[in-house]
């Protein structure tokens, strides 16, 4: 199965600790990336640029709005992806739990759904979703 | 059961069927659910299989062995169910032409095999990957097999509520690739200790309710004692059979943990000629078992000192040196103020009301369990230990604003009364 991996941290705290750690951080997330695309379990990923440089585009009655910054605000934000190849959950997990800045933030595991699969099937309780 | 192998008149019932049929449903479900790779598709085949044997096993009577029968019939009804769905979608056509080109081994349905597809499910079931509310419906509905209303009822919540939980969690199985398999040993450990909170969740809903539906309850506490009894004969981890101790051993005395009007009566008070000797000797022996393989952890602590208690003649003689003992093994591993504030109740029998009242008095200061009943309640017991009314007043009422349930509400509000008799 294929998963995606958002990696979601605090960029102001992942500032602070200060450039030494950052340097370092990168560079075990580089080492990582590389072991995991050797052993063909990652497919693609990369490191995204701070949440301030976002823009944010939707269209209403074919007008296209744009506007500055992420879709949502939130503490954590959104500083990269993995996707990944793995058997199952508890692989993806293993996977997920060895991603550097999983030690600082969080990493959401996302199944990738086959566009061109079941139709409606793939969303069927979000209505209840929103009603709790 | 009567069994056709000897050719003699072949008188089964459909109550016998149903007997055999509640006896191996959930192991049968259990080894469907890894054959067909689907919970929704596997239960109906198991109804399927059911229904076949209703029709079948009465002119023909019991095949040799039932189970391996109900997992085959099962299994074919799940291949037609496909093939009748492959008419609207070619994809269920494959799955299908898959299953049927899988040889029906039978080591897949040796008692070893089954015994493992028991034990995939109570992990599936219970994996972390779902909601906890989640993993308990699931459990008590795949695993123990009750109903989506019976687990609506015991936990006080719309069937409609419940019935959507258990959907959605199949469902997060299904499309987030949430293996139907039991965790390699790097995970087992935090994995087994999802499933034992999911029991002990199940148990206390069981010995504690929020309601007043006891008959219903102890339904609830039995169910947990059998998974936890399915789970140790399936996987006999030191912490299994702690937590499965420590529930015989509270278990054990059910009988007199409330009055006939359904006033809570404490330990100390309770008669324990009334305590169910044949469930203690089991707590204890599994407590025993689970200390000597010296990889024990906080179930198998508390349940030994529920075992100390329970081989105590009565209160006085209780070995509390032991209980404080215990306790403080406790502490160190599971470090929390409710740890710390039953070990200073522990104190107080050992060395006196004062020394406890320190203590919890400690404690209560610290902040942590400013908002917690029974923190209040131990420090109105003592208080009222060493004579001081107007303290012990305070932390009742206290106590009093803390909870709902309402055993408890009478039996604080009985000690107020008393108190203002002095």
């Amino acid at each position: 199965m294929k998963y995606l991996c958002l990696v979601y941290y605090s960029e102001a705290a992942m500032q602070e600790r200060g450039d030494d750690h950052w340097q370092s951080l990168n560079g075990e997330c580089s080492a990582f990336g590389e072991g995991l695309r050797e052993s063909g379990q990652m497919l693609d990923g990369s490191a995204l640029q701070p949440v301030s440089t976002a823009t944010t585009v939707r269209v209403r009655d074919s007008q296209v709005h744009v506007t500055d910054g992420p879709f949502a605000e939130t503490k954590e934000q959104l500083a990269g992806f993995y996707l990944i190849e793995a058997g199952d959950l508890n692989d993806a997990i293993r996977i997920a739990g060895r991603i550097p800045p999983a030690r600082y933030g969080s990493i959401e595991i996302r199944p990738v759904r086959d566009i061109h699969g079941e139709s409606s099937r793939a969303v069927p309780y979000a209505e209840s979703l929103n009603k709790d | 059961m009567p069994v056709t192998d000897d050719g003699d008149t072949p008188t089964v019932s459909e109550r016998d069927i149903d007997a055999l049929f509640r006896r191996e449903s959930r192991r049968v479900l259990a080894t469907l659910i890894r054959l067909l790779g689907d919970f929704d598709l596997a239960e109906d085949a198991l109804q399927d299989a059911f229904m076949a044997a209703l029709r079948q096993w009465p002119t023909e009577g019991v095949p040799a062995s039932p189970r391996a029968w109900l997992v085959s019939a099962g299994r074919f009804k799940a291949i037609d169910q496909l093939r009748r769905r492959a008419r609207f979608d070619r994809a269920q056509d494959e799955i299908a032409a898959q299953l049927e080109g899988s040889a029906d081994d039978p080591a897949l349905l040796a008692d070893d095999a089954i015994g493992d597809d028991r034990l995939r499910l109570i992990f599936t079931c219970c994996h972390p990957a779902l909601a906890r509310e989640a993993q308990v419906a699931l459990t008590l509905r795949e695993v123990c097999g009750l109903t989506t209303e019976e687990i609506a009822r015991a936990f006080l919540s719309k069937p409609a509520t419940l019935a959507q939980r258990i959907v959605r969690a199949k469902q997060k199985i299904r499309s987030a690739g949430i293996p139907y398999d039991v965790p390699g040993e790097r995970e087992l450990g935090e994995r087994l200790a999802a499933v034992l909170q999911v029991i002990y969740l199940v148990f206390n809903e069981g010995y504690l309710s929020a309601g007043d539906q006891q008959v219903l309850r102890h339904d609830l506490a039995e169910e947990a004692i059998r998974l936890a009894e399915l789970l140790v004969r399936l996987l006999p981890e030191p912490e299994a059979c702690g937590l499965l101790a420590l529930m015989l051993l509270h278990h054990s005395r059910r009988h007199t943990r409330l009055s006939d009007s359904g006033e809570l009566i404490l330990l100390e008070q309770q008669d324990r000629r009334r305590w169910d000797r044949q469930e203690i000797a089991r707590g204890d022996a599994l407590v025993r078992r689970a200390l000597l393989s010296q990889r024990f952890g906080p179930y198998t602590l508390q349940a030994a000192i529920a075992a100390v208690h329970a081989l105590a003649p009565d209160s006085e003689s209780t070995d509390w040196a032991e209980i404080v003992g215990l306790y403080d093994l406790l502490y160190r591993q599971m470090p929390s103020a409710v740890v710390a504030l039953n070990r200073a109740v522990a104190v107080a029998m050992r060395d006196g009301p004062g020394a406890g009242l320190e203590l919890v008095e400690a404690l209560l200061t610290e902040g942590e369990l400013g908002d917690y009943h029974l923190a209040h309640a131990a420090r109105a017991d003592l208080c009222r230990r060493l004579g001081l009314v107007d303290q012990a007043r305070d932390a009742y009422q206290r106590a009093l604003t803390g909870t709902q349930q309402p055993a408890e509400r009478r039996f604080l509000e009985k000690r107020l009364a008393e108190l203002a008799e002095k």
